[in-house]
């Protein structure tokens, strides 16, 4: 209870910084109204229904205004009555067919624009940008987290023990950083073979480890030798309890800040595995699935997938960055 | 400096072993047995049996590190699984295309990286200063993607300044028509990173006891800054040139994919998207090698540019 009067702790001091920084304020916000977005996305309260084709081929955005004779496209795109066969063997399964698709999915006269417009099978870009932010920004999340968990727990024991432990991890250190890291990327890539989102986030995680292991290890090897490792070590801590119980909450926001600015590089790098086509799988979007169908249809003068897929990345990896530097800042402000 | 030398490259051999074996762990033992793409879609138990006795997967797994390392060694990693050429070609051909579009690219991105850091270092704190690095943050946040989709719809496809993709034989033609538009690209994408840190090397070396030392003597801000700190804003600035470089090389596989330039990138695209092994492989290995050697160049240069270092 004195505690609570003599001094605030490390984090309620670093809030108290982050809040007096406007720009970092603004770019949480936006981090998290992006984040909020994943979520009610994830939950599919929002763009659940993003795969319905519910505009023309390519209907342009509402503010430049609809094709001329795109309504005439609109009507000729209704499914027509087609003169009865009577030869068909499969007839009477087909107007069952129809009778089911009738009652659950009625035909709608194809919109000719849309908010932002559509994409080649008439999707709404703006569900269609969210659901592929899920996918992007859910593989930078996770990937960041497994990559900053694997470069903490290699650290730690690198760091608190020593020796040749140290020895061992600063060698298989050295192997990972001597390869190129997009290299490694696409040399798992290769490897695993087998497309989807758990792969992306494994091949980005597996790789993505040296930079936090790197600042994680001098953490703990400064940590060690300090006061209070030393009194819990005479307590009869044990190293786990030492390393995990004691050292961690004290070297956390490295961790934190690492993982802010993983999360940032792996979005990136995501991005451009999902528009090589070593990403996500068919059938799933991303904002690099986006931009790779984008990039043909700019040539087609269809500019508003590729301005709504790079115009999301850009807002959100901008505020991500801003916000990551604040971060870095208000938890270690000796560094500037 | 020999005896420094042959000390760095001796403490090399552990990491490069390193490097043989995670790469011999990934292709050999994760990757599966190639046999049966290799066959085809017709394959009997024979041909299985004679592809896997080429290839050595039937000899047990340090017989096929044995080889992989002779492979190393000779340069000789046999002939790509999807065109048949040998490997060794492979990458003998490519690297020229990769370093026409790299040595330009490099040159001209340290040229301006250095003159802009210095120039915003005259206006630190400024409006223009503050303005210029919220610009740099943006300007990193938009994929890669969208700059080459962009410029090369913009300059090549629309106003026709440059051809949209393409490549020749002679060097100059290919310099001068070809590898504008990718240079200038790859300049666009990565002054904003590299301005961001000169600027923090330059500002890091500006609070020093020296720069406020010339300051007293009456020097020009002008000459303080270009000769005094950019001395010493060098060693950061080597390190970061020298140990991307080779990263550059695969790094720049976008840009060459999008316009075609037969280099060392767009050849780890197609490996990967062939699921060609050796190709990949050999680049993998010879690239960590070269990170490596660059690292020590990028050592030895200190001691030119800073007489104090000591190799020890």
């Amino acid at each position: 209870m004195i505690a609570s009067h003599d001094s605030a702790g490390l984090w309620t001091l670093a809030w108290r910084r982050l809040r007096a920084d406007r720009i970092a304020m603004a770019a949480l916000a936006v981090v998290g109204a992006c984040l909020l977005l994943v979520l009610l996305s994830g939950l599919g309260l929002v763009a659940d229904d993003w795969e319905r084709e519910v505009a023309l081929n390519y209907a342009p955005p509402t503010f430049v205004g609809a094709d001329p004779g795109a309504r005439a496209l609109a009507q000729a795109q209704l499914p027509r009555a087609t003169p009865p066969n009577a030869f068909d063997p499969l007839a009477a399964e087909l107007a069952e067919l129809k009778a089911q698709l009738a009652a659950t999915d009625p035909p709608l006269e194809k919109r000719t624009t849309l908010p932002f417009g559509a994409d080649k099978w008439g999707h709404d870009i703006v569900k269609k940008t969210i659901k592929g932010g899920q996918t992007s920004i859910v593989v930078g999340l996770v990937a960041a987290l497994l990559a900053v968990t694997l470069g903490t727990l290699f650290g730690a024991v690198s760091g608190f023990y020593g020796g040749w432990v140290d020895d061992l991890f600063n060698w298989f250190y050295s192997v990972f950083t001597a390869i190129p890291a997009i290299l490694m990327i696409l040399a798992v890539a290769a490897v695993l073979q087998q497309k989807g989102v758990a792969t992306i986030v494994l091949i980005l995680g597996l790789t993505g480890w040296t930079g936090p292991f790197r600042l994680m290890r001098a953490e703990y090897i400064k940590h060690g030798a300090r006061e209070y490792v030393m009194a819990a070590d005479a307590i009869g801590a044990s190293n786990l309890r030492r390393m995990f119980g004691h050292i961690l909450p004290n070297v956390a926001h490295v961790a934190l800040v690492q993982m802010s600015i993983l999360t940032v590089g792996f979005i990136k790098a995501e991005v451009i595995l999902s528009f090589l086509g070593f990403g996500v799988p068919v059938g799933t979007v991303s904002w690099g699935s986006m931009l790779n169908e984008a990039q043909n249809e700019l040539i087609l003068g269809k500019w508003w997938q590729m301005a709504a897929a790079a115009g999301a990345m850009a807002t959100l990896v901008t505020a991500f960055s801003l916000f990551a530097d604040a971060l870095r800042d208000a938890l270690d402000p000796k560094i500037k | 400096m020999l005896a420094y030398v042959l000390r760095r490259l001796w403490q090399m051999l552990p990491t490069m072993g390193g490097v043989v074996l995670l790469v011999f762990i990934l292709f050999n033992w994760i990757g599966g047995d190639p046999a049966y793409l290799l066959a085809g879609k017709m394959a009997d138990t024979a041909a299985i049996e004679n592809i896997r006795r080429q290839l050595g997967t039937d000899q047990p797994y340090y017989v096929q590190l044995w080889i992989f390392v002779k492979q190393i060694l000779t340069f000789d990693f046999g002939n790509a699984w999807s065109t048949g050429e040998p490997v060794s070609h492979i990458i003998a051909s490519r690297l020229g295309p990769s370093l026409t579009v790299l040595v330009p690219l490099t040159l001209l991105e340290t040229f301006f990286g250095i003159a802009l850091a210095l120039a915003i270092a005259f206006v630190r704190g400024s409006l223009t200063d503050r303005a210029l690095m919220v610009a740099c943050t943006v300007g990193m946040s938009i994929s890669i993607l969208v700059y080459i989709s962009v410029f090369q719809y913009v300059f090549a496809y629309r106003l026709g300044l440059f051809p949209v993709q393409g490549w020749g034989d002679g060097l100059g033609q290919n310099l001068l028509r070809y590898a504008l538009l990718p240079i200038i690209i790859g300049l666009a994408v990565s002054i904003a990173p590299t301005l961001r840190l000169y600027r923090s090397f330059v500002l890091d070396e500006a609070g020093q006891d020296y720069v406020r030392t010339a300051r007293a003597k009456g020097l020009s801000e002008r000459r303080v800054l270009w000769v005094h700190v950019l001395r010493n804003a060098a060693i950061p600035i080597i390190t970061h040139v020298m140990a991307s470089l080779p990263a550059l090389l695969i790094g720049a596989f976008l840009l060459e994919r999008f316009f075609g330039i037969p280099g060392i990138g767009r050849e780890v695209i197609l490996a990967v998207e062939r699921s060609d092994f050796p190709v990949i492989k050999a680049i993998t290995v010879y690239v960590a090698a070269a990170t490596m050697v660059f690292n020590l160049l990028a050592d030895l240069l200190y001691r030119a540019v800073d007489p104090r270092v000591q190799f020890k």
